[in-house]
């Protein structure tokens, strides 16, 4: 009894409280003067040591707390000397000397040092996490790399175990793993020999322009800018990346003014955003390639004719243009746009009648494909255009639609017939696609090479493999461009992939931003260049 | 009378409470191993191998039977779950394949703010639903019944994830009325860790004990329109049991003996039928908090709100399968801890309990 009105007081004041919370928000539209507020989905995170981070997230934070000897400047997308002022190459291709820049700090104020630099690197092949293997791929092991990595002075000398094109080795230290971190700060925060890998998962020890502040994984990032950055202080003190998933709620944000970047938008929403004046979209590409590929165990995909015919019988602008709009650009051939050597002709278009021609003369009766889709995003939409456009000229597509991990183990099995994928280049330099697209050492079942797309497509490349082995060798970067071009070309009409696509990424933006660069296919965003 | 019963009723209650409790922690003790032999199972049999998510796409042979035997993975299946079940109960949940942290540690980050939202929202549900409910039991058929019963209908029938994105349309796209996604507007946000200590990990609570009242309102104007959306859908439930529990009860002879006493309507109402209402009321409540404590995935995801729903969604989506059965044994275990604390209040509040 006494109960009633004791209950009744709780309710009023709840109320009250309610309707007073809610009412002031308003005010609060604009985001601070010096703060970059970025909505993102950045979920993907597994860690921020540059030794590990091996997401589109975690990289974009390593792109701007630390640098590396090789840069790729942000507006040109060129290389650049980084922490190294200069470099060469021996002769025998075999020994590389950088010589470190003078004057340059870490933001703990440690000077930066031939022998840091030997440390980031050392570091990076022993901790042996997941982006360690573009490092390993200059004979770099956890065993000997206290003596081919050694730095004394200003002085950073590299020794690689075959005379590799130098652009290979440069582009491939511009990646996140080869940052460079302060050896000294990072050594006091060692915890049972993890050369403090668990400390700079929430920490940053690097030259960039900004220092983490704070992470929370899936609610946000704060970096804070630090005066005398050497490539000019970044123009925004703060920048917060709050994690955002919902497309439709980042939209929403950027047009009310709470956040000024939003970046994982869809292509409905950018059209939604068509005629706001307070709001740019900002277009340009990413690194991912579309693609579908036969499985050459079946021996009708060893048919040069039935191969040309599928490759006749996509639409790949109408795509581009509709389902797709935005989030891809037509592209056909693997490497991506901005990546030395790559391919920017489009050879094939929709062609049924073509297509239906070449069926005929495969000599194939009734060809039926089985194409392994997974049950995601943009996927069951592309391939029920292209079980149409097939259709049309004669090939009958049966679509296996299923869960995007257990598609992948059938692949890496070699139990698919085909199917519909993307891939990502692992680093800058183009013999990350190269390798995996264009060359296949041992294509036997025992060889279980699943690294190599060609492998798990049961797809010979023939002299391709060598060829690409060579470019990889290649010291003369236009004869290196020339190589992969060929290759590329060779790929394009004799291979049972169909590269269809490149990734397209559209970014909103209020539109007193400015400044604001992603990186391209090549490199993770840069926040230090941006003003609003 | 209390003095005569007193003596010897004593050794036979402690005994009866110390039977009751000893029943209580079996039948709990058991559910809970239900629980874990559930997701062991499930674990087991999703086409998601550990191994290859651990070790991503380009992993040779090699490593990957080097991990299998380290994770345990060739032991017999009964060896992997008793080995689970004494993990379980060290506190020991395992580790998330994304980050490699303990995943103990990672729901206590994101269980508050799921726990924040939820209560608001079921306290919301509950001054709105039993009012209404109670209103449309007094006049059945009634105008004002029908209103119960529609916006009751809606609640039930609409999605949450369009009734979300409408709300922030609406309240904060347009209106203005109310904050946006997120816990706190960017700003505080930013200084959130030098302001505030993280004592509970819930934002109200939090600001509120350091003192931050800017920081305060701005967090209860986020908190606000999920809460109120998570609050309508147990509104609705709630009401509708409300109505017809109290309906039940109205037609009771006791009612009538109490009118014809002359007794307030809102007395017969409110004390004297509420009372009875309030026994199978308290196990709707119970449930229907439940389901918002692990259901609030999609509002979750619309208000961008750290809590353990998007976790365990999140989780999914990347196959970090030792996270999702994390959050789903401590989903369970609360669910567990709430049904139990219903029957508690069962007791109180009905005598023939005892």
């Amino acid at each position: 009894m006494t109960f009633l009105p004791f209950a009744r007081k709780v309710g009023a004041a709840t109320l009250a409280a309610l309707l007073l919370g809610a009412a002031p928000s308003a005010l609060m539209a604009a985001t601070p003067a010096d703060t970059l507020v970025i909505a993102a989905a950045i979920d993907d995170i597994v860690s921020l040591d540059p030794a590990e981070a091996y997401e589109f997230s975690g990289l974009d934070v390593v792109n701007n707390t630390y640098d590396s000897l090789v840069e790729i400047n942000p507006t040109t997308l060129a290389l650049e000397p980084g922490l190294a002022e200069s470099w060469s190459v021996a002769d025998d291709g075999l020994t590389y000397t950088f010589k470190i820049k003078a004057g340059l700090t870490f933001a703990s104020g440690n000077p930066v040092t031939a022998e840091a630099a030997a440390y980031s690197l050392q570091r990076a092949v022993k901790l042996n996490k997941t982006p360690a293997f573009i490092l390993n791929q200059f004979g770099w092991k956890a065993d000997n790399v206290d003596t081919v990595i050694t730095g004394a002075g200003d002085t950073l000398t590299l020794k690689v175990d075959k005379p590799f094109a130098p652009t290979f080795l440069y582009n491939c230290l511009t990646a996140g793993v080869a940052s460079i971190v302060d050896a000294e700060t990072v050594k006091t925060h060692d915890v049972g020999g993890d050369m403090g890998n668990e400390w700079l998962k929430n920490n940053s020890a690097g030259t960039g322009a900004y220092v983490l502040t704070s992470y929370k994984p899936n609610e946000g990032i704060i970096l804070t800018a630090r005066p005398g950055y050497w490539r000019g202080d970044a123009k925004i003190k703060n920048i917060f990346v709050q994690h955002i998933p919902e497309a439709a709620t980042e939209r929403l944000q950027l047009e009310k003014g709470d956040v000024d970047i939003a970046r994982n938008l869809t292509p409905t929403d950018i059209e939604g955003l068509t005629g706001n004046k307070d709001v740019t979209v900002q277009s340009d590409v990413g690194g991912q390639v579309y693609y579908l590929s036969f499985n050459q165990k079946n021996e009708n995909y060893k048919n040069a004719k039935f191969l040309d015919a599928a490759r006749w019988a996509i639409d790949y602008q109408g795509l581009a243009d509709t389902i797709l709009k935005g989030a891809v650009i037509p592209h056909q051939s693997f490497l991506p746009q901005g990546y030395l050597g790559a391919l920017d002709d489009l050879p094939y278009k929709l062609d049924i009648e073509k297509a239906k021609a070449l069926v005929a003369e495969s000599g194939i009766k009734d060809p039926t494909v089985t194409i392994s889709v997974r049950n995601n995003g943009v996927y069951p939409d592309l391939a029920q255009s292209i079980q149409n456009t097939f259709g049309q000229a004669g090939i009958k597509v049966v679509l296996k639609v299923g869960e995007g991990a257990e598609g992948l183990k059938e692949y890496r099995a070699r139990q698919h017939d085909a199917t519909l994928q993307t891939w990502g280049p692992d680093y800058p330099d183009p013999n990350t696609n190269s390798s995996t697209f264009a060359e296949n050492p041992d294509n036997s079942d025992a060889a279980k090479a699943t690294g190599y797309l060609a492998w798990r497509n049961a797809y010979d490349p023939g002299e391709m493999t060598a060829k690409s082995q060579a470019a990889a060798l290649e010291r003369d970067p236009d004869k290196r461009k020339a190589a992969y071009e060929e290759i590329e070309r060779t790929h394009q009409t004799t291979s049972p992939f169909i590269l269809m696509f490149q990734q397209a990424r559209q970014t909103g933006l209020r539109s007193n931003v400015q400044g604001f660069y992603t990186g391209g296919a090549v490199d993770s965003v840069a926040y230090w260049l941006a003003t609003k | 009378m209390a003095e005569l019963s007193d003596t010897p009723a004593q050794p036979h209650a402690a005994v009866s409470f110390l039977k009751q409790t000893a029943n209580t922690v079996c039948s709990l003790l058991i559910t809970f191993l239900g629980l874990l032999a559930v997701t062991f199972i499930i674990a087991r049999i999703v086409p998601v191998d550990p191994v290859t998510a651990i070790l991503g796409e380009r992993a040779t042979g090699e490593q990957i039977a080097t991990l299998r035997t380290k994770l345990g993975l060739d032991d017999p299946l009964w060896q992997q779950f008793l080995i689970y079940i004494r993990d379980v109960f060290h506190g020991d949940l395992g580790l998330s394949i994304r980050t490699r942290d303990p995943i103990l540690s990672e729901i206590g980050r994101y269980f508050p703010a799921t726990l924040e939202l939820s209560t608001l929202g079921i306290i919301i549900g509950i001054f709105i639903g039993i009012p209404a409910g109670v209103l449309g039991a007094t006049k059945p058929g009634s105008w004002r019944d029908q209103i119960v019963r529609l916006i009751g209908l809606m609640g039930y029938s609409m999605p949450v994830f369009w009734l979300g994105l409408m709300g922030l349309l609406l309240f904060y796209g347009h209106l203005g009325w109310v904050g946006g996604p997120g816990r706190l507007d960017s700003m505080y946000e930013m200084m959130l860790d030098m302001k505030v200590k993280p004592v509970t990990h819930m934002i109200l609570i939090d600001t509120a004990l350091a003192g931050e009242w800017d920081m305060f309102r701005n967090a209860l104007s986020h908190i606000i329109l999920p809460a109120s959306i998570l609050g309508y859908l147990s509104m609705a439930y709630i009401s509708r049991m409300t109505r017809s529990f109290m309906m039940n009860e109205l037609g009771q002879e006791y009612i009538t003996t109490a009118r014809v006493k002359g007794m307030p309507e809102r007395r017969v109402i409110w004390v004297h039928a509420m009372r009875n209402v309030a026994v199978p009321l308290i196990t709707v409540i119970a449930l229907s908090y439940a389901n918002l404590l692990e259901g609030a995935v999609l509002t979750e995801t619309i208000f961008a709100w750290p809590g353990l729903g998007r976790y365990i969604t999140d989780a999914l989506l990347i196959n970090d399968m030792p996270a999702v059965l994390g959050g789903t044994i401590v989903v369970g275990a609360v669910y567990i801890g709430i049904n139990m604390f219903s029957d508690f209040l069962y007791r109180l509040a009905d005598p023939r309990a005892k």
